[in-house]
Order: structure tokens, then C-alpha cells, then sequence
């Protein structure tokens, strides 16, 4: 709910009509009382430790600076109102503060890796592999091919395994239930706790030790998916809740069985936030270190076949590199870096918009298959 | 399966559905402990429109939905009595109840149409959803078929490949009708159908019900006592007292019902003096 | 399936009120498949969880009997000399959960009523997107950029701190040691990894806030800081519990950022002394040793493991309750 604080600009008599009541959230004497605080702070503050004292720029002067600029802004509260207006508007700065100081990590994490990893972004980072990389080979030579390849492959695999089997409990849970659901849910939460480097050893555990497997991508899937089927189900089962119930009945009362209904109404109505639970389960894992250290280990070479022999992944990749004491690798690891954040990103944004669209959102290709059919 | 399927789901335009009777014998219904029908019985002949009407929370859109099978979606639902169609007890353990579902189709209160389907497809839904397969062109007669009897036709041949949710209340509403007529029901049960709709779309909805009446039966539940009045060809009045369940207090002819009926409550109520 | 036969005669009819029964609904085929599958997709759930815990516990038993209550005292991590145990990893691993989710939760309580209550409509959504986006950067950036840009600018602040607040427990420090790879450099990261974790659960706490309550106080004169001291943060108190308990879970579990910050140390002083280089944690003991492990001490990393992953699950499961209990109450109250 938005509060809206109702502030009549130059109060206009009922005579004059025709004027507009203007609502404003906030009353430009406060930002005004704030903004003033904070700059007279910051000098103050910057005075006191760089020139009256010889304290220099520290911790000190930030707190220092942060605590003048609040009791400025009561200060001035009380001048002009009183004591319970003067705490508003304190907390109105305090909260302020931190919900911008809320975006600096983004930009900050951002824009960092950006500047870091972007020289050594050329295209034979994407199309040659690691073997030939010498610990002082430049950044033109060799690149993470294998590395992409495997965790396309692997991050693949994992949603082969995990998304069937997630949707699958998501309508186990909304469109069945029963007495087993409230367990499983409460498995299926618990199972989104469980640290990715638990994942590992148990794919360890179970796949590598009990059952004879070897190290390779295809463990390293088995991992991820571990990880992965939490968020999809979890994500899957949210968007079937808003799926109405009068869409159920509407297929029941056709004479359509649940599974039909399921498969025919619910899910399709379903489908994009289906696509964006899918997708946030792909960028949970996808720059998933910790079980590839137990499950893959990481290689220079390409390998193509994540069944057989050890595999590389991009987060492996920058894990190593990154712990490497030559300047050079340290670049390559933060152009690995900047390429999985990029991926992050365009998953992510990619979920939002497809996640946006109405159930109403009929694709170019249908439409031409309906028009084939004199449908459309 | 599908040998009986295709025999109920007949593709051909030309072999129209015929309407069937049903019948209801001493049905009561609980949900939990709450009783909320008791002894309801009603015939709905064949090819005519029986409306329920009766004030709030007195038990018509439950019954309507035994009816149809839809009441025992509610866990805690309970019933007792018999409901038949032409004859055969619809709650026999030996007849699925999607293959009922198929025989008496229900529009409902709110205009629901497939919001991931377009037009065209929310006609064929019903063959998608029992899995019946259908030539091109069957289907696109069929598609022309219903929404002409739903009287929407004109109004989305040129949007056939719009999604369903795109089109006015009134317009989903007759799509709905559409829908469920693609399944050659036998029996179409409406819950308040036009309660969401503006009068010039309740009245084409009405004209819809006129039209389809020769081949199937309708039950309808409405509020709308002139609605009533003018649709329907025999109407049953529905009452709950306090902590009493819903019952029938009268049921008859409607011009019975609307001019001189036998009981006092239901003149009260058709002539708005009670509801 | 019987084609239905008009002859059947009405079976039932006459006055039978009380024989209520619930209808069977036989269903198809089809149904029953259906069923069934999602049922034990369902299941399967159920079994993997058991399978994760039953695994760890099986290949943890080698090291276990060998080590018996020891494991839990010992404070060093030697399992082909014979002595190892968790003393010092958990002690590292709470610490560094402690301190980050000190420094994160009230940013985030603050954090997440900005969004709710003081950011202007048209800043909301990006917001709230920001903190999703945040959640979803990999940890394994969050750890270069803690050790390559965050490190260095916060050497100077532990230094500050040492230096004017060492009398509190835990503050001080041998400054001789150095303050890089400290539990309190990982711990600014954690905090900035839960951070969004915490923030998202609460301000889905917050929004639910009665807003007839909100506008009752208002409507009496209240300011908008009155509202959210007298309803909004009395509805969300048991929300606010429940999402530092969630981001106290991931902070635990935390692998790689740490992994790639500290400087593994086992000596319990020196843990304690938070500012001061050197840490360690349970996830990232596993993550460094198990490439170089003898089978035993797999075993014992595996036995590792499965302290982590109780741990976590018990924490979460606490979690779970209270974020259940407090939505419960929010529906109760409108």
C-alpha cells in the first residue's frame, strides 16, 4: 500500500474550481531538510577529520559524518515542527540511505567485473580451448571453449533431469496432493537449503562410490540438478497456484480427465511462469562451483562427451585461474567471470519478460499452423 | 475406449445431438456435516428449459452441479438420492464420470474461457481434452457449427486465431456455450450464466438459449426473474429457511409459476417481495 | 467402459435421506497413471532427501568410529595422522554466519520496508528486481570481487576498528598478523550474499501488512514512521525471524565465496579474532581438501558433510515454521 501524504499546493478556494488538487508524496521543505543535511554533513565531516584534525579519511569519518547528517535532519524537524514530525522525518532519512545503499552492490559487482574481464573478451576466448595455454601465453592465445561446452552441457543435463521431475512435483503438490503433500513440501523447502557442496559429495557418495560412476560432466549434472529441482519446483508450484480453479472445472466439465486437464489447460496456461521457473533454476546452478570440485575436477582440453572422462566448466575454470599467481591468468579468469554474470543476466531478464506475458501470448508459429488449418 | 468415445462424440454436423431428460429422485447433499439440499426431486424433460430460481444460499447451483458430477470436486462433499439421464443413474459406479461430464455440460457464472487457447481451439477443446482426433475440415465445421449456434460466428470468423481471453465478457460467455456444445452434450447445465454480463450481452445469450432449446435440455440457474420468465419453460422455486437445507417449495409450468403459483412464498419471491 | 444401457431401471428412488455417501469417482485409466506419477514424482522427493542423509552417514561411518566423540572436540583437521575433528571449522563457520548476518539483517529489515513503504511507485519494481538479481549473481563472483575490489577497502576499516573498539571481545587482533583472509572480510561478503535472501522474504512479510491497520493509523494523525513502528513491524516480527533464520542457513552452507577469502587456520585464538587474517568453515575445509584426500579422509570429509548438512537443515526447518506461522497470522488478522 502506498501511503500518500496529501500536501494542497498554494490551498486553491473551491471558487477558482478548475485547479487541480495536487497530491505529492513528500513535502519539498523535507527534501530539501534532508538533502541540505546530507551535504552539510559531508563537509562538516570531511573537515573535521582532514583539515581540523589529521585523521584523514577513515571508517571514523564516515560514521561520524552519517550520524551529524540524522541529527542535522532532527534538528531541523524540531525547528519547524515538532518532536514526533522531527522523528519522521529521521527515519524518512534512515530509510532513504539504506535503500539506496541497497543498488551499490549491483553496480559496484558489476561494473567491476566488467572492467576486468572485458579486454581479454575476443572471440578466441569462445572458440579455442585451454590446452595450449602456457602460464604466460597472453590472452590472445587459447581460450575457455571446453569450458563453455562443458558447463552447457552440464547445466543441460541437469535441466533435462530436474525440470520434468520438478514440474512433475509441482503438480503433484497443486493438483493432486493428498496426505503426502504437506511432507513433500516440506522436503522440497528443506532440499532448497541444502549447500551445494553437500550436493557433491553426495553425488560422490552415491554415484561415484556406490555405483561405480566416474568422474565427468554427467556427475557434475547430477549435482547441479540436485540443486536445480528446489527452485523449479518451488517456482512451478507458485505459478500453478494462480492458474484459477474455474479452468479445472471448465475441463472436468467438459468430461476431460484430470491428467487431460492438467495437460491441456493447466499447464499451457501455466507456461511462461513454467519458462521462468526453468530458467531461475538454470541461473541458480550455472555458476555453481563448489560439487563440480567433487564431481568433474575440471580439465584443459575440450572434451565433448560429458559420460566419459573429466569435464571442464566455466565456473572451474575461474576458480582455478583466479588462484593462479600470474597476472594473465587472473585476467582470464575475470573475463570467465564477466561471461558467466553476462549469462546471469540474460537469464535473468530473459525470466522477466517471458514471465510478464499473459497466458493470452499466442506465438507467430501457432498462429501459422492455425491459419494452415483455416482455424485463424 | 475410444470405440464409445466417438460414439458419443459424434463429428458429423449433420447427426445433431438429441436432448435427453434427467431426473432427480429425493437428492439431499451435505458439505461436511452442513446439510444443504434435502429431498430435491425434479424431472427436466427433454428439450426444454428448466429454471432454478430462489435467493442466495438456498441450494440451486449445488444441485445444478450434482447434475453434473462437479459437487463431488469438494472433498467434504456428501450426497444421497439418485440423478438419471434417459433413465440411467449418472453416479453408477460402472460408468466413468468423465464420459457423464461429456453427456450434460455446464456453463458457468463466470465467463471461463482457455485463456492459452485461441478461439477456434477453445471450440475444439473439448475434443483435445478427451483426445478425440478429427479431420481438418470436420474440425473447422465444427468450430463454424457451434459458434454459429452460440451466436458469436459473426462476430469472430475474422478472429479465430485470437486468444480466447481477448474477446468481451459477453463474447467469452457465448464462447463457453460454444465450447460445450462441441461436445454434443445431451444436457447443458448454466450457472447464472449472464450474472457478469451487461444487458445487451445477457440478452444475446438469451437468444442463444431459445435457439439451442429443440436439441438440448437446459437447466439454468438464474437471479434474474425475468430472465427466468422469458427463457424457460418450466421452473422450480428453491428456499432455505434458517438452519434449514435447501428445498423445492414449487415446481411446475413457468407461466404457472410467474402468474398463480400454489404457494404464497413463491409469488412473494417471483414478484420481488422476498430475496 | 459399459456403453450405458437405457434399460437399467432406477435403482435408489423412495425416501432414503440418510444414506448419505461420499460418490466414488471411478476413474479412467488414464487418471490412475497420472496419479500415480505424480504421486511418486512426489515421493521421489521424499527418498532423495533420505538418500542424501543415508549416504552421508555411510561413508562418514569409517571416520566417525574412528574418531568417536572426539570428532566433535578435536580442532584440527589431520585424519591421516589420526586427529581430526570439527572444533575448529564450526566455530569458523558460526562465526563468520553470525557476524554476516549481524551486518545484513538490519540492512535488510531497513532495506525491504524502503520498498514497501517509502520507495515511490515507479522505483518499486526495479527495486524489488535489483534484490532478485542480486540473490542470483554466483557465488564465485561474489568471492573474486570480495577478495579483488572489496578486500582492500576493508583492511583500513578492521585496522579502524582494532584499533578504537579492541577492548570488545572478538575486535581485537595482533595487528602484526595482518587483517587480509579474515573471518571479517568473508563474513562482508556473506553478508552481502544473504542480504538479498533476507531482504526478498521480508518485504513479502511487510506487503502483507493489514493495510486497513496502516490507514487507521494514519487516519488518526499518525506519521508514516508511527505506522510502520506500531503495524508494520509488529505484523512482520515473526517474518523477520523466519528470513534471518533462511539467510542464517545459506550463510552456513556458504562455500566457494569464503573458500576463496579466508585463510584456512585451526587455531582457535587466532579464529576468534575475528579481524584478524585467518578463518575457516566446514564448506570450504571440504572444498580445499578433497581433491587431496585418502579415502579416509574422504570419510571424514564426508563426516564434515553431514555435520553441515544437519545443521543447515535443522536451521531451515526452524525457519520454514516461524515464516509459516507469521504468514498464517497475516491471513487471520484482515
Amino acid at each position: 500500500m502506498a501511503i500518500v501524504e496529501l500536501v494542497r499546493e498554494d490551498a486553491p478556494t473551491a471558487r477558482e474550481g478548475a485547479r487541480p488538487i495536487r497530491f505529492r508524496r513528500v513535502e519539498r521543505n523535507d527534501v530539501l531538510a534532508i538533502g541540505g543535511s546530507a551535504i552539510a554533513a559531508s563537509a562538516l565531516a570531511w573537515l573535521l577529520f582532514t583539515r581540523l584534525t589529521a585523521a584523514g579519511v577513515n571508517l571514523g569519518m564516515f560514521v561520524v559524518g552519517y550520524l551529524l547528517f540524522l541529527l542535522l535532519v532532527w534538528g531541523i524537524g524540531r525547528e519547524q515542527y515538532d518532536a514526533v514530525r522531527a522523528r519522521d522525518l529521521v527515519a524518512r532519512a534512515v530509510f532513504w540511505s539504506v535503500g539506496l545503499l541497497l543498488i551499490v552492490p549491483m553496480v559496484a559487482i558489476t561494473v567491476y567485473t566488467v572492467a576486468k574481464g572485458v579486454a581479454a573478451l575476443t572471440p578466441n576466448f569462445f572458440l579455442e580451448d585451454q590446452s595450449r595455454v602456457g602460464p604466460l601465453s597472453p590472452p590472445s592465445v587459447g581460450g575457455a571453449s571446453q569450458a563453455i561446452v562443458g558447463t552447457l552441457e552440464q547445466v543441460g543435463l541437469a535441466t533435462l533431469i530436474s525440470v520434468p521431475l520438478g514440474v512433475l512435483v509441482a503438480v503433484f503438490l497443486n493438483e493432486v496432493g493428498g496426505r503426502l503433500a504437506r511432507p513433500v513440501r516440506m522436503i522440497v523447502d528443506a532440499m532448497s537449503a541444502i549447500p551445494s557442496i553437500v550436493a557433491g559429495l553426495f553425488i560422490f557418495a552415491a554415484f561415484i562410490l556406490a555405483l561405480g560412476g566416474q568422474l565427468s560432466g554427467f556427475a557434475a549434472a547430477l549435482a547441479l540438478s540436485v540443486l536445480m529441482l528446489p527452485t523449479v519446483t518451488r517456482t512451478t508450484e507458485v505459478v500453478l497456484r494462480l492458474v484459477p480453479g474455474g479452468l479445472r472445472e471448465a475441463g472436468l466439465a467438459l468430461g476431460a480427465t484430470e491428467w487431460s486437464t492438467t495437460r491441456h489447460v493447466v499447464l499451457p496456461t501455466a507456461r511462461s511462469g513454467i519458462v521462468t521457473a526453468v530458467i531461475l533454476g538454470v541461473a541458480r546452478v550455472i555458476g555453481e562451483t563448489a560439487p563440480l570440485l567433487l564431481t568433474t575436477l575440471g580439465a584443459t582440453a575440450m572434451n565433448a562427451n560429458p559420460f566419459s572422462g573429466k569435464q571442464s566448466a566455466l565456473p572451474l575454470y575461474v576458480y582455478r585461474l583466479f588462484q593462479l599467481p600470474q597476472e594473465v591468468a587472473i585476467q582470464r579468469a575475470w573475463t570467465g567471470a564477466l561471461v558467466l554474470l553476462l549469462l546471469v543476466l540474460i537469464l535473468f531478464v530473459t525470466a522477466r519478460i517471458i514471465g510478464g506475458r499473459g497466458a493470452g501470448h499466442i506465438s507467430r508459429l501457432r498462429r501459422a499452423r492455425l491459419a494452415r488449418e483455416g482455424l485463424a | 475406449m475410444t470405440a464409445v468415445e466417438s460414439d458419443v462424440i459424434d463429428l458429423g454436423v449433420a447427426a445433431q445431438s438429441t436432448a435427453s431428460e434427467i431426473t432427480a429422485r429425493d437428492v439431499s447433499a451435505w458439505f461436511g456435516d452442513h446439510k444443504v439440499l434435502e429431498g430435491v426431486s425434479l424431472d427436466m424433460p427433454s428439450a426444454q428449459v428448466t429454471a432454478l430460481i430462489g435467493p442466495s444460499g438456498c441450494g440451486k447451483s449445488t444441485f445444478l452441479r450434482i447434475l453434473n458430477r462437479m459437487h463431488e470436486l469438494v472433498p467434504s462433499a456428501q450426497l444421497s438420492g439418485t440423478i438419471a439421464l434417459d433413465g440411467t443413474d449418472i453416479y453408477r459406479g460402472d460408468i466413468p464420470v468423465t464420459e457423464m461430464r461429456r453427456r450434460i455440460g455446464m456453463v458457468f457464472q463466470k465467463p471461463n474461457p482457455f485463456p492459452a487457447m485461441t478461439v477456434s481451439e477453445n471450440v475444439l477443446a473439448g475434443l483435445k481434452l478427451s483426445g478425440v482426433k478429427a479431420t481438418r475440415s470436420e474440425r473447422r465445421d465444427l468450430v463454424e457449427d457451434c459458434l454459429q449456434r452460440a451466436g458469436l460466428w459473426n462476430e469472430v470468423k475474422n478472429r479465430l486465431g485470437a486468444a480466447g481471453g481477448a474477446l468481451s465478457g459477453g463474447q467469452q460467455q457465448r464462447l463457453c456455450i460454444a465450447r460445450a456444445l462441441a461436445v454434443k452434450p445431451k444436457v447443458l447445465l448454466m450457472d447464472e450464466p449472464c450474472s457478469a454480463l451487461d444487458p445487451s450481452s445477457t440478452r444475446r445469450i438469451e437468444e442463444t438459449i431459445a435457439e439451442i432449446a429443440h436439441e438440448v435440455t437446459i437447466v439454468i440457474v438464474t437471479h434474474n426473474m425475468q430472465q427466468a420468465h422469458r427463457v424457460s419453460d418450466q421452473a422450480a422455486f428453491f428456499l432455505a429457511g434458517e438452519g434449514t437445507p435447501g428445498h423445492i417449495v414449487e415446481a411446475g409450468p413457468t407461466e404457472q409459476i410467474f402468474t398463480a403459483p400454489a404457494d404464497p412464498r413463491t409469488l412473494d419471491y417471483v414478484n420481488g417481495r422476498f430475496g | 467402459m459399459q456403453p450405458i444401457d437405457p434399460t437399467i431401471a432406477l435403482e435408489g428412488f423412495g425416501p432414503r435421506v440418510e444414506d448419505r455417501v461420499r460418490p466414488v469417482t471411478r476413474r479412467s485409466g488414464a487418471d490412475r497413471w497420472f496419479r500415480g506419477v505424480v504421486t511418486g514424482a512426489g515421493a521421489f522427493t521424499l527418498v532423495l532427501m533420505g538418500l542424501i542423509g543415508l549416504f552421508l552417514l555411510i561413508r562418514s561411518l569409517d571416520a566417525l568410529r574412528a574418531a568417536g566423540p572426539a570428532f566433535l572436540t578435536t580442532a584440527v583437521w589431520e585424519p591421516d595422522g589420526g586427529a581430526f575433528g570439527i572444533a575448529a571449522v564450526l566455530l569458523g563457520t558460526a562465526l563468520i554466519a553470525v557476524v554476516a548476518l549481524s551486518m545484513a539483517v538490519p540492512v535488510a529489515i531497513a532495506g525491504s520496508i524502503f520498498i514497501t513503504d517509502y520507495a515511490p511507485a515507479r522505483m518499486r519494481t526495479p527495486l524489488i528486481w535489483l534484490v532478485d538479481l542480486l540473490a542470483a549473481v554466483p557465488s564465485l563472483i561474489y568471492g573474486l570481487w570480495g577478495r579483488a575490489y572489496l578486500q582492500p577497502k576493508i583492511i583500513p576499516i578492521s585496522d579502524w576498528l582494532s584499533a578504537h573498539l579492541g577492548f570488545i571481545p572478538f575486535l581485537d587482533a595482533d595487528r602484526a598478523a595482518g587483517f587480509a583472509a579474515s573471518t571479517f572480510v568473508a563474513s562482508v561478503v556473506v553478508a552481502l550474499m544473504v542480504l538479498p535472501i533476507c531482504t526478498a522474504v521480508m518485504r513479502e512479510v511487510f506487503s502483507q501488512a493489514p493495510p486497513g491497520e496502516k490507514e487507521g493509523a494514519l487516519a488518526l494523525g499518525g506519521t508514516r514512521w508511527g505506522v510502520i513502528r506500531t503495524v508494520v513491524i509488529p505484523f512482520g516480527r515473526g517474518g523477520m525471524v523466519g528470513a534471518s533464520m533462511l539467510g542464517l542457513g545459506r550463510a552456513l552452507g556458504e562455500t566457494i565465496a569464503i573458500t576463496l577469502i579466508i585463510s584456512p587456520t585451526f587455531d582457535l585464538g587466532r579464529l576468534t579474532r575475528i579481524l584478524e587474517t585467518g578463518g575457516n568453515s566446514i564448506a570450504s575445509l571440504i572444498a580445499l581438501r578433497f581433491s587431496e584426500s585418502s579415502s579416509f579422509g574422504i570419510s571424514a570429509l564426508m563426516a564434515a558433510g553431514l555435520t553441515l548438512f544437519v545443521i543447515t537443515l535443522l536451521v531451515n526447518a526452524a525457519a520454514s515454521i516461524v515464516v509459516a506461522r507469521s504468514r498464517s497470522g497475516a491471513a487471520t488478522e484482515i
